[in-house]
Protein backbone atom coordinates (compact mmCIF):
# COMPACT_ATOMS: atom_id res chain seq x y z
CA UNK A 1 0.00 0.00 0.00
CA UNK A 2 1.39 3.23 -0.97
CA UNK A 3 1.12 6.35 0.41
CA UNK A 4 -0.61 9.30 -0.63
CA UNK A 5 1.66 12.22 -0.53
CA UNK A 6 -0.27 15.07 -2.01
CA UNK A 7 -1.99 16.18 1.19
CA UNK A 8 1.05 17.24 2.71
CA UNK A 9 2.31 19.12 -0.08
CA UNK A 10 -1.08 20.86 -0.26
CA UNK A 11 -0.99 21.51 3.04
CA UNK A 12 2.61 22.99 2.78
CA UNK A 13 1.50 25.30 0.02
CA UNK A 14 -1.81 26.27 1.75
CA UNK A 15 -0.20 26.84 4.85
CA UNK A 16 2.80 28.80 3.19
CA UNK A 17 0.42 30.79 1.02
CA UNK A 18 -1.88 31.35 4.48
CA UNK A 19 1.30 32.56 6.29
CA UNK A 20 2.37 35.43 3.74
CA UNK A 21 -0.89 36.97 3.91
CA UNK A 22 -1.74 36.59 7.70
CA UNK A 23 2.03 38.21 7.43
CA UNK A 24 0.88 41.27 5.32
CA UNK A 25 -2.26 41.77 6.67
CA UNK A 26 -1.53 40.84 10.08
CA UNK A 27 1.41 43.09 9.86
CA UNK A 28 -0.65 45.81 9.12
CA UNK A 29 -4.11 45.04 11.51
CA UNK A 30 -0.86 45.15 13.86
CA UNK A 31 0.31 49.01 13.29
CA UNK A 32 -2.70 50.20 12.98
CA UNK A 33 -4.10 48.81 16.46
CA UNK A 34 -0.38 49.87 18.39
CA UNK A 35 0.07 53.17 16.67
CA UNK A 36 -3.31 54.80 15.46
CA UNK A 37 -5.96 55.77 17.03
CA UNK A 38 -9.63 55.44 15.33
CA UNK A 39 -13.18 55.31 15.96
CA UNK A 40 -13.39 51.39 15.86
CA UNK A 41 -10.09 50.65 17.23
CA UNK A 42 -11.85 48.40 19.64
CA UNK A 43 -14.00 46.59 17.69
CA UNK A 44 -10.97 45.79 15.44
CA UNK A 45 -9.40 44.76 18.33
CA UNK A 46 -11.64 42.43 19.15
CA UNK A 47 -12.84 41.10 15.15
CA UNK A 48 -9.26 40.13 15.20
CA UNK A 49 -8.89 38.04 18.22
CA UNK A 50 -12.46 36.35 16.85
CA UNK A 51 -11.26 33.52 14.58
CA UNK A 52 -8.93 31.97 18.00
CA UNK A 53 -12.21 31.94 20.07
CA UNK A 54 -14.81 30.83 17.48
CA UNK A 55 -14.94 27.00 16.66
CA UNK A 56 -13.65 26.55 13.69
CA UNK A 57 -17.15 25.28 12.32
CA UNK A 58 -18.60 28.18 13.34
CA UNK A 59 -16.01 30.36 11.58
CA UNK A 60 -15.89 27.47 8.43
CA UNK A 61 -20.01 28.90 8.30
CA UNK A 62 -19.16 32.38 8.46
CA UNK A 63 -16.76 31.90 5.58
CA UNK A 64 -19.70 29.90 3.41
CA UNK A 65 -21.59 33.09 3.78
CA UNK A 66 -19.74 35.70 2.74
CA UNK A 67 -17.39 33.71 0.16
CA UNK A 68 -20.16 30.89 -0.97
CA UNK A 69 -21.34 30.91 -4.42
CA UNK A 70 -24.55 32.68 -3.63
CA UNK A 71 -22.69 36.11 -1.78
CA UNK A 72 -21.53 39.13 -3.80
CA UNK A 73 -18.23 38.11 -2.98
CA UNK A 74 -18.83 34.78 -4.28
CA UNK A 75 -20.31 35.72 -7.64
CA UNK A 76 -17.81 38.62 -8.24
CA UNK A 77 -14.47 35.74 -7.94
CA UNK A 78 -16.95 33.51 -10.21
CA UNK A 79 -17.22 36.96 -13.08
CA UNK A 80 -13.76 37.31 -13.14
CA UNK A 81 -12.19 34.27 -13.26
CA UNK A 82 -14.75 31.97 -14.05
CA UNK A 83 -15.06 29.22 -11.67
CA UNK A 84 -16.26 29.11 -7.76
CA UNK A 85 -14.08 30.41 -4.95
CA UNK A 86 -15.63 27.57 -2.34
CA UNK A 87 -14.16 23.89 -2.55
CA UNK A 88 -10.79 25.18 -4.38
CA UNK A 89 -7.49 25.26 -2.87
CA UNK A 90 -7.65 28.77 -2.57
CA UNK A 91 -10.91 28.43 0.05
CA UNK A 92 -8.27 26.69 1.95
CA UNK A 93 -5.94 29.16 2.35
CA UNK A 94 -8.50 31.63 2.92
CA UNK A 95 -9.82 29.40 5.77
CA UNK A 96 -6.00 28.95 7.10
CA UNK A 97 -4.94 32.65 6.66
CA UNK A 98 -8.11 33.11 9.11
CA UNK A 99 -7.42 30.50 11.82
CA UNK A 100 -3.72 32.22 11.81
CA UNK A 101 -4.03 35.69 11.48
CA UNK A 102 -5.19 36.68 15.31
CA UNK A 103 -2.07 34.95 16.80
CA UNK A 104 0.12 37.33 13.98
CA UNK A 105 -1.80 40.07 14.99
CA UNK A 106 -1.35 39.70 19.11
CA UNK A 107 2.15 38.46 18.63
CA UNK A 108 3.37 41.25 15.95
CA UNK A 109 1.38 44.15 17.92
CA UNK A 110 3.25 43.32 21.12
CA UNK A 111 6.80 43.10 19.38
CA UNK A 112 5.45 46.32 17.40
CA UNK A 113 4.30 48.20 21.13
CA UNK A 114 7.66 46.46 22.70
CA UNK A 115 9.82 49.11 20.24
CA UNK A 116 11.98 51.63 22.07
CA UNK A 117 9.60 55.10 21.87
CA UNK A 118 13.02 57.01 22.07
CA UNK A 119 13.71 55.84 18.76
CA UNK A 120 10.34 55.75 17.23
CA UNK A 121 10.09 59.36 18.12
CA UNK A 122 13.93 60.38 17.53
CA UNK A 123 13.22 59.06 13.82
CA UNK A 124 10.35 61.04 13.66
CA UNK A 125 11.63 64.51 14.79
CA UNK A 126 14.66 63.18 12.30
CA UNK A 127 11.98 63.93 9.13
CA UNK A 128 11.17 60.10 8.55
CA UNK A 129 7.32 59.49 7.21
CA UNK A 130 5.79 56.53 9.20
CA UNK A 131 5.96 54.38 6.03
CA UNK A 132 10.05 55.18 6.49
CA UNK A 133 9.92 54.91 10.30
CA UNK A 134 8.20 51.24 10.31
CA UNK A 135 10.43 49.95 7.27
CA UNK A 136 13.92 51.06 8.81
CA UNK A 137 13.08 51.41 12.44
CA UNK A 138 9.94 49.51 14.13
CA UNK A 139 10.09 46.28 11.63
CA UNK A 140 14.05 45.57 12.11
CA UNK A 141 13.59 46.36 15.63
CA UNK A 142 10.90 43.96 16.10
CA UNK A 143 11.73 41.49 13.21
CA UNK A 144 12.64 38.41 15.85
CA UNK A 145 9.10 38.35 17.78
CA UNK A 146 7.38 38.77 14.42
CA UNK A 147 9.73 36.26 12.51
CA UNK A 148 8.87 34.21 15.22
CA UNK A 149 4.92 34.90 15.35
CA UNK A 150 5.09 34.20 11.51
CA UNK A 151 6.40 30.31 11.72
CA UNK A 152 3.93 29.49 14.80
CA UNK A 153 1.11 31.13 11.85
CA UNK A 154 2.72 29.04 9.35
CA UNK A 155 2.19 25.99 12.00
CA UNK A 156 -1.32 26.94 13.22
CA UNK A 157 -2.29 27.12 9.42
CA UNK A 158 -0.90 23.74 8.98
CA UNK A 159 -2.58 22.35 11.31
CA UNK A 160 -6.48 23.97 10.50
CA UNK A 161 -9.33 21.04 10.27
CA UNK A 162 -12.91 22.58 10.85
CA UNK A 163 -12.83 25.53 8.49
CA UNK A 164 -10.92 24.44 5.52
CA UNK A 165 -13.02 21.19 5.92
CA UNK A 166 -16.52 23.68 5.50
CA UNK A 167 -15.02 25.89 2.81
CA UNK A 168 -12.85 23.55 0.87
CA UNK A 169 -14.38 20.32 1.58
CA UNK A 170 -12.74 17.13 1.49
CA UNK A 171 -11.80 16.55 -2.57
CA UNK A 172 -9.22 13.85 -3.07
CA UNK A 173 -6.38 15.43 -5.01
CA UNK A 174 -8.08 19.09 -5.29
CA UNK A 175 -8.56 20.18 -1.96
CA UNK A 176 -8.07 17.50 0.65
CA UNK A 177 -5.06 19.04 3.29
CA UNK A 178 -3.12 16.79 5.71
CA UNK A 179 -5.81 17.22 8.38
CA UNK A 180 -8.39 16.30 6.65
CA UNK A 181 -6.70 13.13 5.13
CA UNK A 182 -5.39 12.05 8.61
CA UNK A 183 -9.10 11.84 9.68
CA UNK A 184 -9.97 10.50 6.17
CA UNK A 185 -7.49 7.87 6.73
CA UNK A 186 -8.85 6.80 10.22
CA UNK A 187 -11.95 7.22 9.07
CA UNK A 188 -11.87 4.37 6.39
CA UNK A 189 -8.94 2.36 8.55
CA UNK A 190 -5.84 3.17 6.33
CA UNK A 191 -3.76 3.41 9.57
CA UNK A 192 -0.75 3.52 7.24
CA UNK A 193 -1.22 6.88 5.96
CA UNK A 194 -2.69 8.14 9.17
CA UNK A 195 0.76 7.27 11.27
CA UNK A 196 2.79 8.57 8.18
CA UNK A 197 1.01 11.49 8.03
CA UNK A 198 1.07 12.10 12.06
CA UNK A 199 4.68 11.36 12.02
CA UNK A 200 5.38 13.26 9.73
CA UNK A 201 3.10 16.62 10.68
CA UNK A 202 4.15 16.23 14.09
CA UNK A 203 8.20 16.57 13.43
CA UNK A 204 7.17 19.62 10.79
CA UNK A 205 5.10 20.92 13.90
CA UNK A 206 8.49 20.42 16.46
CA UNK A 207 10.46 21.93 14.01
CA UNK A 208 8.88 25.04 13.36
CA UNK A 209 8.08 25.39 17.32
CA UNK A 210 11.89 24.39 17.67
CA UNK A 211 12.13 27.68 15.58
CA UNK A 212 10.16 30.15 16.62
CA UNK A 213 11.23 29.58 20.66
CA UNK A 214 14.66 29.92 19.14
CA UNK A 215 13.26 33.57 17.48
CA UNK A 216 11.92 34.64 20.34
CA UNK A 217 14.82 33.69 22.63
CA UNK A 218 17.37 35.87 21.13
CA UNK A 219 17.69 39.31 22.06
CA UNK A 220 18.13 41.91 19.27
CA UNK A 221 21.62 42.30 19.91
CA UNK A 222 21.77 45.16 17.34
CA UNK B 1 13.95 82.36 18.42
CA UNK B 2 11.30 80.09 19.66
CA UNK B 3 8.00 81.60 21.32
CA UNK B 4 5.81 79.09 23.12
CA UNK B 5 2.57 79.72 24.54
CA UNK B 6 1.76 76.09 26.04
CA UNK B 7 -1.46 74.74 28.37
CA UNK B 8 -2.02 70.89 28.67
CA UNK B 9 -3.98 69.56 31.51
CA UNK B 10 -3.89 66.04 32.44
CA UNK B 11 -6.87 65.32 34.38
CA UNK B 12 -6.75 63.12 37.63
CA UNK B 13 -7.18 59.21 37.54
CA UNK B 14 -6.85 56.80 39.32
CA UNK B 15 -3.46 56.32 40.10
CA UNK B 16 -2.43 60.08 39.09
CA UNK B 17 -3.08 62.87 40.43
CA UNK B 18 -3.62 65.19 37.45
CA UNK B 19 -1.49 67.91 36.11
CA UNK B 20 -1.40 70.91 34.49
CA UNK B 21 1.49 72.99 32.46
CA UNK B 22 0.63 76.55 31.82
CA UNK B 23 3.87 78.08 30.32
CA UNK B 24 4.88 81.13 28.14
CA UNK B 25 8.72 81.75 27.34
CA UNK B 26 10.67 82.94 24.54
CA UNK B 27 14.19 81.56 23.47
CA UNK B 28 16.62 83.64 21.66
CA UNK B 29 19.49 82.03 20.21
CA UNK B 30 21.45 80.33 22.80
CA UNK B 31 20.71 77.64 25.85
CA UNK B 32 17.89 78.19 27.48
CA UNK B 33 17.93 76.09 30.96
CA UNK B 34 14.81 74.57 31.69
CA UNK B 35 15.38 73.77 35.15
CA UNK B 36 13.51 72.51 37.87
CA UNK B 37 12.38 69.00 39.78
CA UNK B 38 11.10 65.82 38.11
CA UNK B 39 7.60 65.94 37.20
CA UNK B 40 7.33 69.81 36.54
CA UNK B 41 6.59 69.47 33.22
CA UNK B 42 9.96 70.41 31.39
CA UNK B 43 10.13 67.22 29.72
CA UNK B 44 6.28 68.11 28.21
CA UNK B 45 7.41 71.68 27.30
CA UNK B 46 10.26 70.20 24.79
CA UNK B 47 7.27 67.11 23.59
CA UNK B 48 5.16 69.71 22.90
CA UNK B 49 7.77 71.83 21.29
CA UNK B 50 8.81 68.44 19.02
CA UNK B 51 5.30 68.32 18.46
CA UNK B 52 5.26 64.29 20.03
CA UNK B 53 2.21 65.91 22.21
CA UNK B 54 -0.23 68.32 21.35
CA UNK B 55 -1.04 70.90 23.66
CA UNK B 56 -4.74 71.58 24.50
CA UNK B 57 -4.46 75.18 24.26
CA UNK B 58 -1.51 77.65 22.97
CA UNK B 59 1.20 79.04 20.29
CA UNK B 60 4.43 77.74 19.37
CA UNK B 61 6.60 79.38 16.95
CA UNK B 62 9.60 78.93 15.67
CA UNK B 63 11.26 81.90 13.61
CA UNK B 64 8.01 82.80 12.83
CA UNK B 65 7.02 79.63 11.37
CA UNK B 66 3.72 78.12 13.25
CA UNK B 67 4.61 74.70 14.55
CA UNK B 68 1.03 74.68 16.71
CA UNK B 69 -1.71 76.82 16.89
CA UNK B 70 -4.91 75.80 18.36
CA UNK B 71 -6.52 78.65 17.17
CA UNK B 72 -5.68 77.49 13.53
CA UNK B 73 -5.93 73.99 14.31
CA UNK B 74 -2.39 74.36 13.16
CA UNK B 75 -0.38 71.05 14.14
CA UNK B 76 2.55 69.96 12.66
CA UNK B 77 3.81 66.71 12.69
CA UNK B 78 7.42 65.87 14.24
CA UNK B 79 8.65 65.36 10.86
CA UNK B 80 8.34 68.51 10.06
CA UNK B 81 9.09 70.69 13.13
CA UNK B 82 13.06 71.11 12.18
CA UNK B 83 13.63 70.28 15.82
CA UNK B 84 16.45 68.63 16.98
CA UNK B 85 16.25 66.21 19.87
CA UNK B 86 18.43 64.76 22.00
CA UNK B 87 16.95 62.30 24.22
CA UNK B 88 17.82 60.71 28.34
CA UNK B 89 19.20 57.71 26.80
CA UNK B 90 21.01 58.85 23.39
CA UNK B 91 17.61 56.99 21.50
CA UNK B 92 20.39 55.49 18.76
CA UNK B 93 19.06 53.30 16.36
CA UNK B 94 20.50 49.94 17.97
CA UNK B 95 20.44 48.19 14.60
CA UNK B 96 22.14 50.62 12.26
CA UNK B 97 26.26 51.59 12.67
CA UNK B 98 26.78 55.43 13.30
CA UNK B 99 27.07 55.75 10.38
CA UNK B 100 23.85 54.48 9.02
CA UNK B 101 22.51 56.37 11.79
CA UNK B 102 23.70 59.88 10.90
CA UNK B 103 22.55 59.17 7.52
CA UNK B 104 19.03 58.20 8.07
CA UNK B 105 19.07 61.51 9.22
CA UNK B 106 20.31 62.97 5.99
CA UNK B 107 17.92 61.50 4.24
CA UNK B 108 16.52 64.62 3.50
CA UNK B 109 19.56 66.81 2.15
CA UNK B 110 20.51 66.41 -1.22
CA UNK B 111 22.81 63.56 -2.22
CA UNK B 112 26.19 65.37 -3.00
CA UNK B 113 25.37 67.37 0.65
CA UNK B 114 24.72 64.50 2.42
CA UNK B 115 28.02 62.54 2.21
CA UNK B 116 29.96 65.72 2.85
CA UNK B 117 27.42 66.71 6.13
CA UNK B 118 27.87 63.16 7.58
CA UNK B 119 31.55 63.43 7.07
CA UNK B 120 31.63 66.83 8.54
CA UNK B 121 29.58 65.85 11.91
CA UNK B 122 31.48 62.57 12.24
CA UNK B 123 34.36 65.09 12.34
CA UNK B 124 33.34 67.29 14.42
CA UNK B 125 32.20 65.28 17.23
CA UNK B 126 35.38 63.22 16.94
CA UNK B 127 33.58 59.71 16.06
CA UNK B 128 35.01 59.22 12.19
CA UNK B 129 37.23 56.18 13.77
CA UNK B 130 33.31 54.74 15.09
CA UNK B 131 31.47 55.25 12.47
CA UNK B 132 31.30 51.73 11.43
CA UNK B 133 30.51 50.52 15.16
CA UNK B 134 27.01 50.00 16.21
CA UNK B 135 25.85 51.72 19.27
CA UNK B 136 25.93 48.59 21.83
CA UNK B 137 29.87 48.78 20.98
CA UNK B 138 30.23 52.43 22.26
CA UNK B 139 30.67 54.22 25.65
CA UNK B 140 28.25 56.76 27.12
CA UNK B 141 29.89 59.27 25.92
CA UNK B 142 30.28 58.12 22.34
CA UNK B 143 26.78 57.23 22.52
CA UNK B 144 25.62 61.29 23.43
CA UNK B 145 28.14 62.48 20.68
CA UNK B 146 26.54 60.66 18.03
CA UNK B 147 23.31 60.94 19.47
CA UNK B 148 24.05 65.16 18.96
CA UNK B 149 25.85 64.65 15.71
CA UNK B 150 22.71 63.10 14.54
CA UNK B 151 20.24 65.47 15.58
CA UNK B 152 22.26 68.39 14.18
CA UNK B 153 22.51 66.81 10.92
CA UNK B 154 19.64 67.92 9.17
CA UNK B 155 20.70 71.90 9.99
CA UNK B 156 17.29 71.84 12.83
CA UNK B 157 16.11 75.23 13.84
CA UNK B 158 16.03 74.77 17.35
CA UNK B 159 17.56 71.84 19.44
CA UNK B 160 16.37 70.06 21.89
CA UNK B 161 18.06 68.51 24.80
CA UNK B 162 16.39 66.21 27.35
CA UNK B 163 18.83 65.80 30.02
CA UNK B 164 21.63 64.55 27.68
CA UNK B 165 24.17 64.21 30.83
CA UNK B 166 21.95 61.43 32.40
CA UNK B 167 24.11 58.42 33.10
CA UNK B 168 27.22 60.30 32.45
CA UNK B 169 30.35 60.69 34.80
CA UNK B 170 31.78 63.43 36.21
CA UNK B 171 34.89 63.38 32.72
CA UNK B 172 32.28 62.95 30.13
CA UNK B 173 29.86 65.47 32.09
CA UNK B 174 32.39 68.07 31.39
CA UNK B 175 33.21 66.81 27.97
CA UNK B 176 29.37 67.36 26.79
CA UNK B 177 29.26 70.59 28.65
CA UNK B 178 32.02 71.68 26.15
CA UNK B 179 30.33 70.22 23.07
CA UNK B 180 27.04 72.12 23.91
CA UNK B 181 29.08 75.77 24.05
CA UNK B 182 30.60 74.61 21.14
CA UNK B 183 26.89 74.18 19.81
CA UNK B 184 26.14 77.39 21.24
CA UNK B 185 29.06 79.68 19.96
CA UNK B 186 29.03 77.91 16.44
CA UNK B 187 25.23 77.94 15.69
CA UNK B 188 22.69 80.44 16.24
CA UNK B 189 19.83 78.58 17.07
CA UNK B 190 17.71 78.42 20.56
CA UNK B 191 18.64 75.47 22.36
CA UNK B 192 16.50 74.03 24.91
CA UNK B 193 18.04 72.12 27.93
CA UNK B 194 15.89 69.98 30.45
CA UNK B 195 17.98 69.77 33.48
CA UNK B 196 17.72 69.47 37.29
CA UNK B 197 21.22 70.44 38.23
CA UNK B 198 21.73 73.53 39.28
CA UNK B 199 25.36 73.63 37.80
CA UNK B 200 24.71 72.43 34.24
CA UNK B 201 22.33 75.62 33.86
CA UNK B 202 25.09 77.92 35.63
CA UNK B 203 27.46 76.44 33.07
CA UNK B 204 25.80 76.28 29.69
CA UNK B 205 22.62 78.67 30.01
CA UNK B 206 22.48 82.44 28.56
CA UNK B 207 18.40 81.95 30.51
CA UNK B 208 17.21 79.40 32.88
CA UNK B 209 13.23 78.94 33.13
CA UNK B 210 13.06 77.69 36.85
CA UNK B 211 9.65 75.15 36.64
CA UNK B 212 7.53 74.12 39.58
CA UNK B 213 4.42 72.23 39.38
CA UNK B 214 3.36 72.83 35.73
CA UNK B 215 4.80 76.75 35.34
CA UNK B 216 7.40 79.01 35.36
CA UNK B 217 8.25 80.20 38.31
CA UNK B 218 11.15 82.91 37.65
CA UNK B 219 13.25 83.11 34.82
CA UNK B 220 16.65 85.33 34.13
CA UNK B 221 20.12 84.44 33.59
CA UNK B 222 22.07 82.38 36.07
CA UNK B 223 23.55 85.50 37.53
CA UNK B 224 20.06 87.25 38.13
CA UNK B 225 18.74 84.18 39.62
CA UNK B 226 21.77 83.70 41.92
CA UNK B 227 21.53 87.42 42.42
CA UNK B 228 17.87 87.44 43.24
CA UNK B 229 16.01 83.80 43.47
CA UNK B 230 12.21 85.98 43.19
CA UNK B 231 10.76 83.88 45.46
CA UNK B 232 11.17 81.28 48.36
CA UNK B 233 10.39 78.11 46.06
CA UNK B 234 13.01 79.12 43.51
CA UNK B 235 15.27 80.01 46.10
CA UNK B 236 15.15 76.07 47.50
CA UNK B 237 14.95 75.29 43.94
CA UNK B 238 17.74 76.77 42.66
CA UNK B 239 19.49 74.87 46.30
CA UNK B 240 22.09 76.12 48.29
CA UNK B 241 19.99 79.26 49.80
CA UNK B 242 19.99 79.51 53.51
CA UNK B 243 16.46 81.23 54.11
CA UNK B 244 15.39 83.09 56.95
CA UNK B 245 12.59 84.63 58.29
CA UNK B 246 12.82 88.26 59.70
CA UNK B 247 10.72 90.89 61.42
CA UNK B 248 11.40 94.29 59.77
CA UNK B 249 12.47 96.78 63.21
CA UNK B 250 12.81 99.81 61.21
CA UNK B 251 13.02 101.41 57.93
CA UNK B 252 15.41 104.02 56.37
CA UNK B 253 14.23 104.58 52.26
CA UNK B 254 16.85 107.13 52.37
CA UNK B 255 19.57 105.32 53.39
CA UNK B 256 18.10 101.89 51.45
CA UNK B 257 18.77 99.88 54.21
CA UNK B 258 16.75 98.53 57.19
CA UNK B 259 16.96 96.76 60.87
CA UNK B 260 15.38 93.54 61.14
CA UNK B 261 15.25 90.42 63.64
CA UNK B 262 16.81 87.73 62.41
CA UNK B 263 18.01 84.69 64.55
CA UNK B 264 16.65 86.40 67.32
CA UNK B 265 19.27 88.64 66.65
CA UNK B 266 18.79 92.49 65.89
CA UNK B 267 20.68 93.32 62.70
CA UNK B 268 21.39 95.31 59.78
CA UNK B 269 19.04 94.23 56.68
CA UNK B 270 18.84 95.40 53.68
CA UNK B 271 16.03 97.79 51.15
CA UNK B 272 13.11 95.98 51.63
CA UNK B 273 10.65 96.53 49.52
CA UNK B 274 6.64 97.16 49.65
CA UNK B 275 6.82 96.64 53.60
CA UNK B 276 5.76 98.41 56.90
CA UNK B 277 7.24 97.73 60.41
CA UNK B 278 6.27 95.08 61.76
CA UNK B 279 5.55 92.29 58.66
CA UNK B 280 7.51 89.48 58.18
CA UNK B 281 10.01 89.12 55.55
CA UNK B 282 12.01 86.03 53.95
CA UNK B 283 15.44 86.32 52.85
CA UNK B 284 17.95 84.50 51.56
CA UNK B 285 21.77 84.05 51.36
CA UNK B 286 23.98 82.30 49.53
CA UNK B 287 26.44 80.19 51.80
CA UNK B 288 29.74 81.34 50.23
CA UNK B 289 28.77 85.34 51.02
CA UNK B 290 28.32 84.52 54.48
CA UNK B 291 31.49 84.92 56.80
CA UNK B 292 32.97 82.66 59.96
CA UNK B 293 33.87 85.04 62.42
CA UNK B 294 35.85 84.27 65.98
CA UNK B 295 34.21 87.36 67.88
CA UNK B 296 30.56 89.12 68.14
CA UNK B 297 30.53 92.00 65.85
CA UNK B 298 27.90 94.21 64.05
CA UNK B 299 25.76 91.49 61.61
CA UNK B 300 26.94 88.76 63.63
CA UNK B 301 24.78 86.07 65.18
CA UNK B 302 26.30 83.54 67.78
CA UNK B 303 26.04 80.14 66.03
CA UNK B 304 27.06 76.28 67.39
CA UNK B 305 29.31 74.63 64.62
CA UNK B 306 26.76 70.99 63.52
CA UNK B 307 29.24 69.43 61.39
CA UNK B 308 31.47 70.37 58.09
CA UNK B 309 31.32 68.34 54.85
CA UNK B 310 33.99 68.28 52.15
CA UNK B 311 33.35 69.77 48.86
CA UNK B 312 35.40 69.74 46.33
CA UNK B 313 35.94 73.56 45.95
CA UNK B 314 36.14 73.59 49.74
CA UNK B 315 34.12 73.10 52.82
CA UNK B 316 30.65 73.56 54.06
CA UNK B 317 30.49 74.15 57.48
CA UNK B 318 27.05 73.89 58.56
CA UNK B 319 26.12 75.66 62.02
CA UNK B 320 22.00 74.39 61.74
CA UNK B 321 19.40 77.20 61.88
CA UNK B 322 20.05 77.77 58.37
CA UNK B 323 23.42 78.80 58.79
CA UNK B 324 25.14 77.12 55.95
CA UNK B 325 28.91 78.56 55.08
CA UNK B 326 31.36 77.99 52.36
CA UNK B 327 34.72 78.61 52.74
CA UNK B 328 37.94 77.66 51.92
CA UNK B 329 40.06 74.95 53.65
CA UNK B 330 42.51 76.96 54.27
CA UNK B 331 39.76 79.52 55.98
CA UNK B 332 38.29 76.95 57.84
CA UNK B 333 42.05 75.44 58.81
CA UNK B 334 42.55 78.79 60.62
CA UNK B 335 39.18 78.82 62.53
CA UNK B 336 38.14 75.88 63.37
CA UNK B 337 39.83 75.56 66.71
CA UNK B 338 38.20 79.13 67.60
CA UNK B 339 36.50 78.76 70.95
CA UNK B 340 33.27 80.17 69.85
CA UNK B 341 31.85 81.07 66.50
CA UNK B 342 29.82 84.44 65.40
CA UNK B 343 28.37 84.06 61.58
CA UNK B 344 28.55 87.58 59.75
CA UNK B 345 25.85 88.24 57.12
CA UNK B 346 26.47 91.30 55.79
CA UNK B 347 22.93 93.28 54.61
CA UNK B 348 23.95 92.97 50.81
CA UNK B 349 23.75 89.26 50.68
CA UNK B 350 20.16 89.04 51.71
CA UNK B 351 17.59 89.00 49.27
CA UNK B 352 14.04 89.49 49.90
CA UNK B 353 11.81 86.49 48.84
CA UNK B 354 8.47 86.87 50.23
CA UNK B 355 6.60 89.25 52.42
CA UNK B 356 3.87 88.35 55.05
CA UNK B 357 2.03 91.45 55.86
CA UNK B 358 1.14 92.08 59.50
CA UNK B 359 -2.19 93.50 58.20
CA UNK B 360 -3.08 90.25 56.85
CA UNK B 361 -2.83 89.36 61.26
CA UNK B 362 -4.34 91.58 61.89
CA UNK B 363 -7.52 91.11 59.92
Amino acid sequence: MRVDWFPLWLSLEVAGVATLISLALGLWIAWLLANREFPGRDALDAAAMLPLALPPTVLGYYLLVVIGRSSWIGQAWEAVTGSPLVFTWKAAVIASTLHAIPLMIKSSRAALESVDLACERAARSLGASEWRLFWRISLPLARRPIAAAAVLAFARSLGDFGATLMVAGDIPHRTQTAAIAIFDAVESGDTLTARVLVIVISILTAAVVLVANRLERRRVAR
Amino acid sequence: MLRATIAKRFAPGPDSAGFSLSVEFEAPAGVTALYGPSGSGKTLTLDSVAGFSAPDSGRILLNDRILFDSGANVHLPPRDRQCGYVFQHDALFPHMTVRANLAFAASRLPRLERHRRIAELLDRFRIADLAGRYPHELSGGQKQRASIARSLIAKPDVLLLDEPATGLDAVLRAELHSIILEIRELLAIPILLVTHNPEECFALANQVLVYSAGAILHRGSPLDLLRNPGSVEAARLLGDFNIYEAEVLSLDPGRQTSRIRLLDTEIEGPHLRGCFLGDRVTLCARPEELQIATKPGGNRVRADLLRVTERTQGVRADFGSELIVDTSRAGWADLKDAPGWWIEIPAATLRQVATSKLSAYRT
